[in-house]
């Protein structure tokens, strides 16, 4: 039973590195760049939920609704100001820039919401389910936390596939000249593609602190890097691949923490990050790379 | 032509000349001012992170910039060389009681082990590409310091005590001294580092670099890096260059880590000092000084260092700022729209210095 709760809390754990791969993997996807700041977008979104919930004493529906909202915009802010005038520019200056806003989110709320930790309240208040005659009991957030997952990941693959600005996003990640030919507005689905990344950055910081309760200006750095992890695991730019790296990462890390060292827990996600991207180079579902002569 | 290459390889080597001489200016200066005494005890605790900082943004330069691969794991490099430069002086501290030769031995150790890593690193990460080699280099930078935080080494009259993630484990005689404790990390090392120390160490490194992009070695590396399939049909043993100029990036970042541990009484291998941030910072100080400028590197290194500590009047509000000159500066550099900005500004200015000198 022990080693049933340690799956369904990896894959509970999972589940969110996956809504949190899912910012960087579309971002990369489409504009080519690792979108440092994705973490720390998470944890303004934590910390709108916290003020929302503990200050204003709002149900905890509206709190998440308006931190997606907040998000949102925050994400599209970002891009305008400081990704947009490097559109044409190396990778590696945005890259850097990414760092910028990075460090400027995090200082931002050390200053707005002040360095000590707070104690974040899961927004999920709902009874554990017990299982098996109260053998195995699994929490609320742990499911609310799948479920929402997986709805958001078959809502994305629908808007991907089915609806306008989704193929739009399709075809400017894979050819950005070709798709303004045909009449895409590019900027405008690069924008939206932010806004996207960082809603979904909302909802996972969430259900992140709602099942680690700690609060600081610090706490999307970590997750974001496991994240961004889990993309490339998957196959970064791979929707799908976002889903799958997330999940396995999240199983390991817990598995690992449980059976061979917690203080390893972390190199152990990273070791086996480096095996398979040995074995398979662009990552499980990464599309292979044809090189030109 | 022969006469407008000659003129070329002079101009780089003029060019280099003045970077030397740029270090060697700074470090004079420095020394007045702290004769003088209008150096704030503040400041002279900065010089040797500076030194260190520049020293592990010249060894990721050359990764970077002359490579082509982007390493975001060089922290993890530094912290091998801190560790076995510090256990090495741990070790010998006893026997050995001069220290320019206490520090060499660390050095020459710590520089050793760092390169060895980066040789077992690169030989499975450089067959990766972009991104992925990226977040692999990232990868192992996070293992190296967690391994180091289970690490556990202690000496006594019967030998050497080994254990991982278990230290209490190991049962010491009344004599017996921990080398390594786990997440403790090394503690009471001599201070043997010094700004004299760094300087000599960042004008090593830099005549150590000049000299290998401007040989045939060095060529062959940013062949690879300018196009790796032209490169190899020309006969270019690729893996070889590839590994050969990581091994000695990493190298450097590890002489750079044995000069940060020597500074410090106590190392540990926490996120803040070996995580990724800091091999972000070091990419920072690369990026912003100009990909493949070891010059701009270390002025880079310096400034950024500095700035924190310049602001620190404005407590608060300085890391702040901070992250906002870095995307100044960096939107000012790269945006498309700045360059073209510049270009025309700067014409205007010959414009009419031409005109004053007519």
């Amino acid at each position: 039973m022990n080693f049933l709760t340690y799956l369904i809390n990896g894959i509970s754990l999972g589940s969110v590195y996956a809504i949190i791969a899912l910012g960087y993997t579309m971002v990369y996807g489409i504009a080519k760049m690792l979108n440092f700041a994705h973490g720390d977008v998470i944890m303004i979104g934590c910390y709108v939920v916290f003020l929302v919930m503990s200050g204003q004493g709002l149900h905890p529906v509206v709190a998440v609704l308006l931190s997606v909202i907040i998000c949102t915009l925050l994400g599209i802010a970002i891009e305008k100001i400081a990704y947009k005038p490097l559109r044409r520019a190396t990778p590696l200056a945005v890259l850097i820039t990414a760092i910028g806003v990075s460090y400027f989110l995090q200082n931002g709320a050390l200053l707005l919401f002040g360095a000590d930790t707070k104690s974040f309240s899961s927004v999920i208040t709902l009874p554990a389910l017990k299982l098996a005659g109260g053998k195995l009991t699994i929490s609320s957030t742990t499911i609310v936390t799948v479920i929402v997952c997986i709805v958001i990941m078959i809502a994305l693959t629908l808007f991907i596939r089915r609806t306008k600005a989704g193929r739009a996003m399709l075809a400017v990640s894979e050819d950005k000249d070709a798709a303004q030919l045909m009449g895409v507005n590019v900027n405008a689905t690069i924008s939206l593609t932010f806004a996207i990344g960082s809603g979904l950055a909302a909802i996972a910081g969430v259900l992140f602190c709602s099942a680690y309760p700690t609060l600081t200006p610090y706490t999307g750095s970590m997750p974001g890097i496991k994240a961004f992890t889990a993309a490339v695991f998957g196959g970064i730019g791979s929707v799908p691949g976002a889903l799958i790296g997330g999940i396995l990462l999240g199983i390991i890390e817990i598995l690992g923490r449980a059976y061979i060292s917690s203080q390893l827990s972390d190199a152990i996600v990273f070791a086996v990050l480096i095996i398979v991207l040995l074995v398979k180079p662009t990552g499980i579902l990464g599309k292979k790379i044809h090189e030109k002569v | 032509m022969a006469k407008s290459t000659k003129k070329l390889i002079k101009k780089t080597t003029a060019n280099q000349l003045i970077t030397l001489g740029m270090v060697v200016a700074v470090y004079i200066v420095v020394q007045i001012m702290i004769a003088a005494g209008v150096m704030s005890s503040l400041m002279q605790g900065l010089l040797v992170p500076m030194c260190t900082y520049s020293i592990v943004a010249i060894g990721l330069n050359l990764c970077v910039g002359y490579l082509g691969e982007l390493s975001i794991g060089h922290a993890g490099f530094m912290c091998v060389g801190a560790f076995s430069g510090a256990f090495c002086t741990k070790l010998l501290a006893g026997t050995i009681s001069n220290h320019v030769v206490l520090f060499l031995a660390a050095l020459l150790v710590g520089t050793a082990m760092a390169a060895l890593s980066g040789f077992l690193v690169g030989i499975p990460v450089l067959r990766l590409r972009g991104d992925y080699l990226a977040i692999v280099t990232l990868a192992f930078g996070e293992i190296i310091k967690n391994i180091i935080n289970v690490l556990y080494i202690a000496k006594d009259t019967d030998g050497f005590h080994f254990a991982i993630s278990d230290g209490n484990s190991i049962r010491l005689s009344e004599e017996g001294v921990w080398l390594i404790n786990g997440a403790k990390g090394i503690t009471k090392i001599p201070h043997l580092s010094s700004f004299t120390a760094g300087v000599i160490l960042i004008l090593l490194f830099l005549i150590v670099v000049y000299n290998l992009v401007n040989s045939r070695s060095g060529r062959a590396i940013m062949a690879i890096r300018d196009n790796r399939i032209a490169a190899e049909s020309v006969g270019i043993n690729i893996t070889k260059f590839k590994l050969m100029a990581f091994t000695i990036s990493a190298a450097i970042a590890g002489a750079g880590g044995v000069l940060y541990a020597h500074n410090l009484s106590t190392v540990t291998a926490t996120p803040a000092n070996f995580g990724y941030n800091m091999s972000i910072m070091i990419l920072v100080f690369v990026v912003l000084g100009g990909i493949g400028s070891f010059r701009g590197s270390i002025i880079a290194a310096v400034l950024l260092t500095l700035l924190p500590e310049v602001l620190r009047g404005l407590s608060d509000y300085r890391m702040l700022i901070y992250s906002i000159v870095l995307i100044a500066v960096m939107l000012f550099n790269w945006a498309p729209k700045c360059i073209e900005f510049r270009q025309k500004v700067m014409a205007r200015l010959k414009k009419n210095a031409g005109k004053e000198e007519a």
